[in-house]
């Protein structure tokens, strides 16, 4: 379908395989137009999509007048058909936002107002003792709050991955480790090269680079504008954590972030943050010593019984803001043929099926030309885990593998045949095993299973064990091997 | 599924499963053992250092060596060993335990059992646990898997490395790694004394010229694709000082930073948890709060010497066998730790016979006295030129030393170090 991509234009390149990156690839695959989605990372999900709080927003933490609001509930809505077809882990747990004082329950009453404007289905304002009973594990100082049904949680990259696969089962290629270096105009497409060389031509081009959109847009030519990283911190508990909520507990947000919420993940773990720092630098992912001390406070307020004693890891995402903090997705008036979908943060995950919709729009609007595919399939074949049946009703599985038998990563139960189809299916990095698998990712955090897994990367891939990588090139996980075999 | 019909299933083919099994077996016995790993041993296995069995067998050996002991003999004994294979689930059936257990080579294994001995072992406590700021990096591990890495899979884990945490593991792997060519540049331990042995501090530290910093913290971890430096800071009223703080350059960082029992499936299966050890709570005969279901080894309460574990092993399984045997259940009072202990194990004493404890002291303490008092009564003291947190203490309670007490009442034995 795609033939040389240098010489012979493709139709659409996306650029940025994140959230927003691949649910428009997947849009678009659905009709006759030859896509390109790459990728600066060695896999899809490795930027700001696989570092946040997975949560679906239900539509009343933005005025109705922003951009964000509309395409927030648009997306939501979307989630169930989305599920069905591409079987990702995602739950309606129903939102709270907990209010402790008179003024907070003013500032619940103004976030039901926007609701109700926005279209939110089936919010209310609660009293505390209906409160109480929707999540016991809420502190009992609460006041009333709000009650959002159709808020959820999802697993984010498992979203990314589906998204990805769907696209590409669909005919959309796929190039990791393909960053922009450059782009220009020759005749009637965008002419783009990346850092390693490679070219690859496309008539149109949609920015959904991140964190990076700002330099991308700056590199075609398009709009300038700056894009800030806002550092959020998470705290994650093991599964069994004493005292963890069924819903997901949000405080009375303030001006600049929705606060440090309590999120009971679709895995299983308890989630604590997000924190929200301003900051310059784009790579800047740390973790400060400051802040745990700080997220338990808030989260403790809302749910007393967390205990630190339950924390098996933490991590910083960063959320890509504009100024003026609304989405900014658009036909560049600058560049021809040139969308932009930057300043994607949160909501960004829960409004990405209506990201893709818009961008679908704004293509046909500007004449490109939208046939359907009528062998579009919307399905992608689900993964067989072997934690998700009783032991005893392994047989049939087993019969067909017997790696579904060979448990990998004891904490959260994955198997050797999981592991295997990750990898087969080009995540070939620790992080990319685990954020498909995840296996290295409960409470032992890889101590066991690390050695297991690089040991399957080297048998699948053929290649030795000094070249796995945590991420990518430059992350090896062993540097060297005792007396290094030489000659035969 | 296959299903195979047992007295015991022992959960783990380490040094406490191994023990256990064998001392079952002898005693007539029909026994299974489900190990994960495709060899039994257990972590004996990456332990290529000597220092076991000076206790047991009055000899100096190595992990793999003391392992080899107990390895040869359950092979040659007739118990059935299930290797590769993972136990999932344990549930009660009408006369006994139902274990499930998932093998690469059989599939689905379900074991009828009318006894299940917890032999997992233990994990260790990782960053998250130890909440060390910084970025992700790779060159962070654990010390165990260092361990793993060099000693069995053959490789180099980095060239300058830092370690978090003095445990005996991360001391072990500090003179392993400089052995192979690697730069130890500093042990960090935020506790004012080491945490682990003070044989290892000499032979694996001193020995090696290795800065040991107490009373230290690692506050941070920099680096984007490999770690490239820590931060370290002294702790000043129990908090880090940074502005005293210094960086240290490094690729590789370890951690040594404790050991926590894996109870994951004891939970599951519904044994009762003790806080103070993380293992599952037990009583004189080692059997946990689900009857029929026993514990030992570092499952139990983590252990500082393999010998030690070998002898609880031993005991488990003596009392396992009683059980099977429908010996009646003994009267028992409950154990609890008093001043300066952070645990005793086993939770309860049966005064008719001998009982021997384990316990681990809360402080550092020279001239300390060991107590054992019973209401107001004392049963038993003993000396101590000097007791510190990384030493277990074994305590042995000689049978008619603890009375028994008066009926209705509800005296409980209590050990303090003084």
């Amino acid at each position: 379908m795609l033939g040389d991509l240098s010489t012979d234009a493709c139709d659409v390149a996306i650029i940025g395989a994140g959230v927003s990156g691949t649910a428009i690839a997947r849009r678009l695959s659905s009709y006759r137009l030859r896509v390109v989605l790459v990728e600066r990372c060695v896999d899809v999900s490795f930027g700001v999509s696989k570092a946040n709080s997975g949560i679906i927003h239900a539509g009343f933490h933005h005025s109705p007048s922003s951009l964000k609001a509309r395409l927030e509930i648009a997306g939501n809505r979307a989630f169930d058909a989305l599920q069905a077809e591409l079987g990702f882990p995602f739950r309606r747990a129903g939102i709270i936002v907990a209010a402790f004082s008179v003024e907070e329950m003013k500032v619940v009453e103004h976030l039901y107002a926007q609701g109700v404007e926005n279209g939110a289905p089936g919010i209310e304002i609660v009293g505390r003792e209906r409160l109480l009973a929707l999540e016991p594990a809420l502190s009992h100082d609460v006041m009333g709050g709000l009650f959002a049904p159709s808020g959820g949680i999802i697993e984010p990259y498992r979203f990314v991955f589906a998204l990805a696969e769907s696209a590409a089962a669909n005919g959309v290629r796929l190039l990791t480790g393909w960053e922009v270096a450059s782009a220009s105009r020759a005749g009637d497409a965008w002419r783009m090269v990346s850092s390693a060389g490679e070219e690859l031509a496309a008539r149109w081009v949609v920015n959904a680079a991140g964190l990076h959109a700002d330099t991308v847009s700056a590199l075609f030519g398009a709009e300038e504008f700056r894009i800030l990283p806002r550092k959020g911190e998470e705290f994650i508990l093991d599964k069994g954590a004493a005292g963890p909520p069924s819903r997901v507990i949000f405080p009375v947000p303030t001006k600049t972030s929705k606060g440090v919420l309590v999120i009971p993940t679709v895995e299983g773990t308890v989630m604590l943050g997000p924190t929200a720092e301003e900051g310059e630098d784009k790579e800047d992912t740390s973790t400060t010593p400051e802040t745990l001390e700080k997220v338990f406070h808030l989260a403790s307020r809302m749910v007393p019984r967390i205990s630190k004693r339950d924390i098996i890891t933490a991590f910083a995402g960063l959320r890509p803001t504009l100024p003026g903090d609304d989405f900014f997705i658009d036909i560049s008036r600058k560049a021809p043929c040139f969308v932009q979908v930057a300043g994607i943060q949160s909501p960004g995950l829960t409004a990405s099926p209506a990201i893709a919709e818009r961008v679908k729009d704004l293509l046909k609007a500007a004449g490109v030309a939208l046939m359907e595919k009528p062998d579009w399939r919307p399905d992608i074949p689900r993964m067989e885990r072997t934690r998700d049946h009783e032991p005893w009703e392994l047989d049939q599985l087993v019969a067909k593998d017997p790696a579904y038998a060979h448990v990998v990563c004891r904490c959260e139960g994955v198997s050797e045949a999981e592991i295997v189809e990750a990898i087969r299916k080009g995540h070939t990095t620790l992080d990319g095993i685990k954020y498909y698998t995840r296996a290295g990712m409960g409470r032992c955090q890889g101590g066991f299973c690390t050695y297991r897994i690089m040991r399957l990367v080297a048998r699948e891939t053929g290649k030795p064990l000094e070249s796995v990588t945590k991420h990518g090139p430059g992350s090896e996980l062993v540097i060297d091997t005792i007396g290094r075999r030489t000659g035969s | 599924m296959i299903r195979r019909q047992v007295d015991a299933v022992v959960v783990g083919g380490g040094s406490a499963g191994l023990a256990a099994a064998l001392q079952m077996r002898a005693a007539g016995l029909s026994v299974a053992i489900v190990e994960r790993d495709p060899f039994l041993g257990g972590i004996l296995l990456q332990c290529i250092h000597s220092g076991f069995g000076l206790r047991e067998f009055k000899e100096d050996l190595t992990g793999p060596e003391y392992a080899e002991r107990f390895i040869r003999p359950v092979l040659a004994s007739g118990i059935d060993v299930f290797l590769d294979a993972t136990v999932v689930d344990i549930s009660e059936e009408p006369h006994g335990r139902a274990v499930t257990a998932l093998s690469r080579g059989l599939g689905v294994v379900r074991f009828s059992a009318s006894v299940v001995v917890l032999a997992m072992g233990c994990r260790e406590r990782n960053r998250g646990n130890v909440a060390i700021a910084g970025t992700r990096p790779a060159g962070v591990l654990t010390a165990g898997l260092a361990q793993r890495l060099v000693n069995i899979e053959g490789c180099i884990p980095g060239r300058n490395v830092v370690i978090v945490g003095s445990g005996d593991i991360g001391l072990i792997m500090a003179r392993r790694l400089t052995l192979v060519g690697c730069t130890v540049r500093a042990v960090v331990e935020i506790q004012s004394y080491p945490s682990g042995s003070a044989r290892n501090i000499v032979q694996c530290l001193n020995d090696n010229s290795i800065p040991l910093y107490l009373g230290h913290v690692v506050t941070r971890i920099e680096g984007r694709n490999r770690v490239e430096a820590v931060q370290v800071a002294p702790l000043e009223d129990g908090n880090a000082a940074p502005d005293a703080g210094f960086r240290i350059p490094c690729d590789t960082v370890l951690l040594s930073v404790g050991l926590i029992p894996e109870n994951e499936l004891s939970r599951a299966a519904g044994v009762p948890i003790n806080d103070g050890t993380a293992g599952p709570w037990v009583d004189a005969d080692l059997m946990t709060g689900a009857p029929g279901i026993f514990a030992c080894g570092n499952v139990l309460h983590v252990h500082d010497l393999v010998d030690f574990v070998t002898e609880e092993a031993r005991r488990c399984a003596d009392r396992a066998v009683a059980f099977l045997q429908g010996e009646p259940k003994r009267r028992m009072l409950a154990v609890s730790p008093g001043a300066n202990v952070r645990y005793v194990v086993p939770n309860a004493c049966a005064p008719d016979r001998q009982n021997v404890f384990f316990l681990r002291p809360l402080v550092v303490k020279n001239d300390a006295v060991l107590e054992v008092r019973m209401g107001g009564r004392e049963v038993k003291t003993r000396r101590f030129a000097h007791v510190q947190p990384s030493e277990m203490i074994r305590l042995a309670l000689e049978q008619g030393s603890v009375p028994f007490p008066d009926e209705g009442t509800t005296a409980v034995l209590e050990v303090a170090i003084r």
